[in-house]
This record gives structure tokens, C-alpha cells and sequence, in this order.
């Protein structure tokens, strides 16, 4: 994996002096995710009137924080909660957008800001749109604006969810977590009642307890980090990867104590023969995650068909492949979970990637059409789109562009395999029950990056 | 069969790193380090991670004495549990059929419930010792008391008690190479140039079409960047190898027919199989390919010449299937290591040949013919390599992978070895 060495010199105490004299980018050291760790260190502010507010107050309290109406002056806090679902028209977002600024310069370091909102397609009603739409452009706006490693992101929730449904409090969780450390400027959909949340408060470490998770393209990189932080919450782990990256995969399946498949993802039975290895070794296939892919990059005019094909082969036409044999399968028929990685290139596009972002769109799409596959059997199928992410693949991009792309990002850098792998574990939560069809970006806000 | 109260022996799977020839990919890799491999392959295969496994058993035909624990010290590297048993074999080239074998007679004993047997060897970092002169010297010098009377041992080592002295293939008792041997056996039964380069050729093709089909994708886990067995050649023909000249039996002159294609190449690699009651493989949510079923150990008398240094496996075969009440007709697969193509063809021909049969096995009819098409049908070791150890833990697992799914039906394996010994061996699918 790339240091960042840029990054670890500024958070020396000299480092800090000198890159604030010359108005450099200042990145922090990130919030991340620790078992046993508070889920946010410090008061939460609230701001809103609406009932769905109140019922996500009683949300925080009963996870022993400390939620504040009206938190005192220069009192350090450490998330703000902003309900904008009551907004009817662009007028109506200025009481709570003002109280809302007066407390920005009271958020603390890896700070929060979560705005929660109705969907904006859910309402014809031209002026309630233009409402909720503009919480979106407030929101990815204050994401650039939020300094020391805080970020902010939104809930939106489909017109007449209640605010007691599990997938309310699974994302409020997870956003003000350190799990959403390289997240922001993203909104998160919460659609249905689907979803369950931890009976007990340790639960929350080991959502996956007692669940059995597939992950491709394990041997290394983002893929080793997944097996990780799923096994962390409590999956057992199947790590596939291509027999050629054996050892290595080898080695990830020992590391997380689970078993090594060595699976070419495009092979025709590729999906039967993961249900079979499934079905033998762990008796059940709960979540599914597709990270396996390649890139072979030309410029357009300069594309070979081995390059665009083989590219569409591994990085979309598996994944298809491989659904259509989960979904037949009696196996995977208890509330699955399907994630598969996309691309900010597949969003934003990239000089030399029309054959990596054709397919990484490709999985954005076949994500959002396969929702209601998966919601029949109360099941989800999401795509989480990866930014600049230190790996070895982009330790290859020349220096110079690197420092570039990691400074990009509103968190000024660039984002760890790990940041990845957590969304990736709330996705495949039970309480990311009712979020499926989405593709949410972990990219820092920065576009830039395979 | 052979015990009809005892429990059955499950092949549970196995793995193996490619075979390399010898220095070259694994030159600077120890036996501990290929062992180690394989079996952290083993554990992610099937999970085995912080297991207590009943014995882990194998070992390694070229062996540096520091390797004395070779199978511990491989357990201790690996992520089994630290209380897995594990010990040491040596058989020559049937060293993993033996580790294989016992350790499927302990669970049908039902002493043990789950095992590892396997072996590995390298020529690549083979043992050099030292003359027999330099060793008594050093000895003397450790046991000196003073300075002086060190000092004055050592002054007694001369320039040639300097030149190293590399572990010999030839038979001690003899003095003849092994593949000088095979050549008196194969001229003796009359094996043929031809049929030899057709097997080799046949061995090299198998095997790629394995490899190409996928076969090796729960068999073989690639080390240090090796992903197939490097000495395959999947385009080499019977017609390519008949151009080569003859390296063995080179007495024989014109008749000589063995050369370096027809032989194993000296080779480096491990190899692992996992065996365990039925009760076990299925608490632990792991397939049973196939039941380890009977094998057999035989010596023959080669010192005098009375029969050829590989043939041993002729005599197993008799005592074995008499005693399981089989034929070679009840058997599907035939694997037959080719320590040299010769020895294939001279054990066949053994067993078709009706004086053979009934003067040396004491049989009223001869064993009967092996029909090719049966025979090493995913290749064997003049296409694989004969890393002499792990060439049995190669064969069980792949033989037991082959019959999966066919319950009942049976495989045979053969494997000679080095002071005219070998074993033969019965596999069940299931």
C-alpha cells in the first residue's frame, strides 16, 4: 500500500506550523472504526421540530449519547443532526439551515453532520422537490466545507417511511461512526421497514455474526480488507480469487480463518460452483461481494478488443452471471446481501478507462435493476463506488498526479482500503435492511481514482 | 476390505504447490518452506485454521539432519493447532504412500479421527555432508579438551578432504544409477524406444489438458509465483522425444532406449492430503471424496540381479488384490507412477505375462492387461516432476479427486522405489 507521507508530516506539531503558514492542505488523521469504541465521542446537537427528529433523538439516547436541543456556546460537539424532512418549499429550509450554521464552528475533530430528508423523486409537488433537492446541494456543499477529517452526508427517506424503521438507525449509526470515515458529501436511501437492528448493544460490533460472506478477488488489496473487517463483524469468510493468485489468497483465508476458493469469476459455472463450496463448507451463503475486477486502460481511439472485452467480462458480466446463480439457488434465500464494488470512474468518467467505467457503470445499473430480485426474497443488492484508495494498484499512478488526486478530496487524501471494506460490512448488515438499489461513493468526495 | 470391521479412511482433498525442476524456481527454498506451503494451502482449502489435527505425517527422501522434526516443524509454521501431533517417514520414493497409508490405518483403527500425510523434497538445496576423512577430524577436534590438542586435530585436514559429497541417486549396494537399473529391467521384458516416447508424450499431454480443464483448481495452490509444473511440455510428441539420445543403459548400445524425456527430471515440490473418519469430515462440513481402501508394501531381492530394482510394485499388486478379492478389471483408474516410462511398461507387461505370474506371484493365471485408456490419465510424473517424496500425496489426491462423485468405483496406485521397494494401493469414489 502507497504512504502518505505528505499526511504524516503535517500531523507533526512542526508539520502542522509550517503547512498552515503556506496555506497548505491541512489533512487530519481519520476517525476510524474501533470494536468497542463509542460510536461518536462527544455531544450530539439536533436541530429540527419535525417527529421524525424527535424519534431519531430518542434513537441517540438510547445509545447512551449525549443529544443536545441547544448544545451552549463554544461548547465542543461532535455531530450534528439536521432534520429537513418537514421542508414544503425552498423557504422553509432557512430557520433550520441558520441554526444549523450556528453550530459549525463548534464541531470538533472527525466531526458529523447529518442532514435527513424526504426523497425528492418521491414528491411531484414542484415546490417540495425544488425543497428537498436544495438539502442536497446545501449538504454536498458544507462536505467541502467541513475541515479536520469531518465529513457530511444525508439521509434520505422514501415519502412514508416511518423514522422507527431499522434502516433509519442503521445509517445514523453508521454515518456518525468512524465506519463512514472517508465518506461524505454522499446521501444514503433508506426505502423500506426491511432491516433489524442489534438486540443487544454489543451487537452493533457484530452485525454478521453467525453469517457466511463470499468475497472475489480476495488474495489482496481492497479484497483482503474486506474479508477482514467482515470477519470482523462476525462472518465466516469464503475468499475466492483466480488460481494464479493462489498463495496470496491462501494467505487471506488463513488470516481470517476462513476458506480458500481459487475461482475464476468468469468461468460459466462460476456460481454454481460458489453455492457448491458454499453449501459443503458452511452450510448457508449470506452476503455475496463482488470485488473482483481488472483495468486495462487505452484511450478510446486506441482500444484493442481483448482490452475492452476481458474488462467487461471480469468486471460486469461475472457479476450478472454469478447473481443469476445465487438467485436460483435455495441457498441464498434469507434476507441476502449482494454488494458489488463500482468506480467514481464509472460516475464521473476517466481519460484512458472507457472499457473500466463502461463497466463499472454497467454495475451501478445492473445494481438499481436488480433491487426488486433481491426484495422479493427480502434481500438487498448495493455497489459502493471507490475513490482514490491507497492500494497498490493506484501506488503506481507517478507521484506527482498522486499527491494531486489525494488532495482532491475534501478530507485532503486519500482513502484506505479499510474505509472501503466498512461500507461495504453496513451494506451487508441486517440493519442496511432497507437500503438496496443504491450505489454510495467512499471516495472523500473526489472523483479522481479507478 | 482387507479389516471388514474397521471404519472407513475419507480422502477428504489435497493440496500441492507446482513441481519445479530441480534449480530453478525453488532454488533457494527449503524443504520446511515447500512443506509449510503446501500446507497453509491445505488449511485455506478446507478451513482448517487453529484445528488439532490427529498426526501430521511425511517426509522428505533428501533430508538435511537439522530437518529432523521436518513434519513438526511444518505443523508449528503453519496455522493448525500447535497441538497437532506430527512425525517423520522415510521410505525413498514411496515415502508419502507410506505416510498416506499408515495414517489411513490409524483411522480405520479409529486411533485417530483426522491426519495430513504428504512429503516434499528438493535437489535444489539438497544436503552436501562432508568426507568421511573431514568428519572424523572435526569430531576429533570437538572433542579435544585444550587448545592445543584442537589445534593439532585440525592441522591434519588436507585440500582433499574439502570436496563436498552430494547425496548419490546410485544404489548403494550396486553402485548402479537408478535409471542404469531400469535399463536391464526394460531391456529384459523388451520395452521398446517407441513405447516409451508414446507414454512420456502422453503423460506431458494429459497432464495440460488437466491443467487447461481446471482440473488442479482445488488440487494445487501456486508458490512464489509458480502456477504449473514447469517441466510440462504440452506440445511434445512421440516424434520430438525419439530424437533424443539415450542417457541410461548406454552398455547396451544400439539397444539402449532410455533417455532424459522418458525419465523423470530431478524435481522440487510438496504435496499434502488431508484423510478423516466419515464422522469427522461431515462435523467439519467437508466433502469425502473417496475411501483410502488397502495398500501394500513389497521388497524384492535386486542385489543379485534376481529381479529388477522397480518391480517390487508387481509383487504388491498380487498380494493386495488377492487379498481384497479384485482384478484389474474392477478398476477404473490405474495410476502408475513413472519413475521411468520403462518402469510403467515393465510392470504391465509383468502382469500380462503368464510365466512371470505364475513363477514369481505364484498365481494359476496372469493379473491380465491394463488398458492404456485407463492409465495416468491426467498425467503422472515424467510430465508432473517426481519430487520423490511428494509424488504420493500427488497421486491419492488426484486419484480420490477423480473418482468423486462414482461411489464404488475403484483406482489403483503404484509406487516404486529406491532399494527395490514400492507399494500399491486401493482408492474407493464415493
Amino acid at each position: 500500500m502507497a504512504r502518505d507521507t505528505y499526511t504524516e508530516l503535517v500531523n507533526t506539531p512542526l508539520g502542522r506550523r509550517i503547512s498552515g503558514a503556506l496555506g497548505l492542505p491541512q489533512p487530519s488523521r481519520l476517525r476510524r472504526h474501533r470494536p468497542g469504541a463509542p460510536v461518536i465521542d462527544g455531544p450530539v446537537a439536533l436541530v429540527g421540530r419535525s417527529t421524525v427528529a424527535d424519534r431519531i433523538g430518542e434513537v441517540l439516547l438510547g445509545w447512551g449519547l449525549d443529544v443536545r436541543r441547544h448544545p451552549d456556546p463554544g461548547e465542543r460537539i461532535a455531530a450534528v443532526v439536521a432534520c429537513f424532512d418537514d421542508v414544503a418549499a425552498p423557504g422553509d429550509l432557512s430557520a433550520p439551515v441558520m441554526e444549523l450554521s450556528g453550530l459549525l464552528r463548534q464541531v470538533g475533530p472527525s466531526g458529523r453532520v447529518i442532514t435527513v430528508s424526504r426523497r425528492p423523486g418521491a414528491t411531484s409537488d414542484p415546490a417540495a422537490r425544488a425543497a428537498r433537492q436544495g438539502v442536497e446541494g446545501l449538504t454536498r456543499s458544507l462536505a467541502h466545507e467541513m475541515r479536520r477529517g469531518a465529513t457530511a452526508n444525508g439521509i434520505q427517506l422514501a415519502e412514508d417511511l416511518d423514522a422507527d424503521a431499522p434502516g433509519v438507525a442503521g445509517a445514523l449509526r453508521f454515518l456518525l461512526s468512524g465506519r463512514s470515515a472517508y465518506v461524505s458529501g454522499q446521501f444514503l436511501t433508506v426505502d423500506t421497514v426491511n432491516g433489524e437492528l442489534p438486540r443487544r448493544a454489543e451487537g452493533w460490533d457484530r452485525p454478521l455474526a453467525g453469517q457466511v460472506a463470499v468475497v472475489t478477488g480476495a488474495a489482496r488489496g481492497i479484497g483482503a480488507a474486506i474479508t477482514e473487517v467482515l470477519r470482523r463483524d462476525g462472518a465466516e469468510i469464503i475468499a475466492v480469487d483466480v488460481p494464479a493468485a493462489g498463495e496470496q489468497l491462501a494467505a487471506t483465508a488463513n488470516r481470517v480463518r476462513g476458506t480458500a476458493l481459487q475461482l475464476d469469476v468468469t468461468v460459466q459455472d462460476a456460481g454454481e460452483r460458489l453455492v457448491a463450496h458454499a453449501a459443503q463448507h458452511h452450510g448457508r451463503l449470506d452476503i455475496v461481494v463482488h470485488n473482483a475486477g481488472i483495468t486495462r486502460d487505452k484511450l478510446l481511439a486506441n482500444m484493442t478488443p481483448d482490452r475492452w472485452d476481458s474488462v467487461i467480462a471480469v468486471n460486469i458480466e461475472s457479476q450478472l452471471r454469478i447473481n443469476r446463480a445465487l438467485l436460483a439457488s435455495e441457498l441464498f434465500d434469507h434476507g441476502p446481501r449482494i454488494v458489488s464494488l463500482a468506480s467514481t470512474s464509472g460516475i464521473a468518467g476517466n481519460r484512458g478507462q472507457s472499457n473500466y467505467a463502461a463497466s463499472k457503470a454497467g454495475v451501478m445499473g445492473m445494481v438499481s435493476a436488480s433491487q426488486d430480485l433481491l426484495g422479493s426474497r427480502h434481500g438487498t443488492i448495493n455497489a459502493v463506488a471507490p475513490g482514490f484508495i491507497e492500494t497498490e494498484m493506484t501506488a503506481k499512478i507517478p507521484p506527482i498526479t498522486r499527491q494531486v488526486a489525494r488532495r482532491l478530496s475534501s478530507l485532503n487524501q486519500g482513502g484506505l482500503p479499510v474505509d472501503v471494506a466498512e461500507t461495504i460490512a453496513f451494506l451487508a448488515s441486517p440493519s442496511a435492511g432497507g437500503t438496496s438499489g443504491l450505489t454510495l461513493r467512499v471516495c472523500g468526495q473526489n472523483l479522481v481514482g479507478a | 476390505m482387507a479389516q471388514a470391521n474397521a471404519r472407513d479412511a475419507v480422502i477428504v482433498g489435497g493440496n500441492r504447490i507446482p513441481f519445479a525442476k530441480a534449480h530453478t524456481a525453488y532454488t533457494d527454498v527449503s524443504n520446511q518452506d515447500m512443506f509449510t506451503s503446501a500446507l497453509n494451502g491445505l488449511v485455506a482449502r478446507f478451513g482448517l485454521q487453529e484445528q488439532r489435527l490427529g498426526a501430521v505425517a511425511g517426509g522428505a527422501v533428501q533430508k538435511h539432519s537439522k530437518n529432523f522434526n521436518l513434519m513438526r516443524e511444518s505443523v508449528l509454521g503453519s496455522p493448525l493447532d500447535p497441538h497437532t501431533p506430527a512425525y517423520d517417514v522415510q521410505m525413498a520414493c514411496a515415502t508419502g504412500m507410506e505416510a498416506i497409508g499408515s495414517l489411513a490405518d490409524k483411522i480405520r483403527m479409529g486411533r485417530i479421527d483426522s491426519a495430513v500425510g504428504g512429503g516434499v523434497d528438493t535437489i535444489s538445496d539438497a544436503p552436501i555432508v562432508v568426507t568421511d576423512g573431514l568428519r572424523s577430524i572435526l569430531m576429533e577436534a570437538n572433542r579435544a579438551k585444550t587448545t592445543g590438542a584442537r589445534l593439532k586435530a585440525l592441522a591434519k585436514i588436507r585440500p582433499g578432504h574439502l570436496a563436498p559429497q552430494a547425496p548419490g541417486v546410485a544404489e548403494p549396494r550396486t553402485g548402479l544409477s537408478m535409471g542404469d537399473h531400469m535399463a536391464i529391467t526394460a531391456h529384459a521384458w523388451g520395452i521398446t524406444r517407441g513405447e516409451q516416447d508414446e507414454l512420456a508424450a502422453a503423460s506431458h499431454q494429459n497432464l495440460a489438458a488437466a491443467y487447461d480443464r481446471g482440473f488442479f483448481d482445488d488440487l494445487i495452490t501456486p508458490f512464489r509465483g509458480v502456477q504449473r509444473d514447469t517441466i510440462m511440455r504440452p506440445d511434445t510428441t512421440a516424434e520430438k522425444l525419439a530424437r533424443l539420445k539415450p542417457v541410461f543403459g548406454r552398455d547396451l548400445g544400439d539397444e539402449a532406449t532410455m533417455t532424459a524425456a522418458n525419465s523423470t527430471a530431478l524435481t522440487d515440490g510438496a504435496s499434502t492430503v488431508l484423510l478423516g473418519s466419515e464422522e469427522w469430515a461431515d462435523e467439519h462440513d467437508l466433502p469425502k471424496l473417496a475411501n483410502f481402501v488397502d495398500y501394500e508394501l513389497a521388497a524384492v531381492d535386486f542385489v543379485d540381479g534376481a529381479e529388477g530394482l522397480l518391480m517390487a510394485p508387481a509383487y504388491a499388486a498380487a498380494r493386495m488384490l488377492a487379498r481384497n478379492g479384485l482384478t484389474f478389471e474392477d478398476f477404473e483408474h490405474f495410476e502408475i507412477h513413472e519413475a521411468f516410462a520403462s518402469t510403467v511398461l515393465a510392470q504391465m507387461r509383468a502382469w500380462e505375462d503368464a510365466d512371470f505370474c505364475r513363477n514369481k506371484l505364484g498365481l494359476d493365471r496372469p493379473l491380465g492387461r491394463i488398458d492404456p485408456a485407463r492409465l495416468n490419465v491426467n498425467g503422472s510424473s515424467l510430465a508432473a516432476g517426481h519430487p520423490f517424496a511428494a509424488t504420493g500425496g500427488r497421486v491419492v489426491a488426484s486419484l480420490a479427486k477423480m473418482l468423486h462423485g462414482r461411489p464404488g468405483k475403484l483406482g489403483f496406485i503404484s509406487v516404486c522405489a529406491a532399494g527395490g521397494q514400492g507399494i500399491t494401493a486401493i482408492v474407493e469414489g464415493r
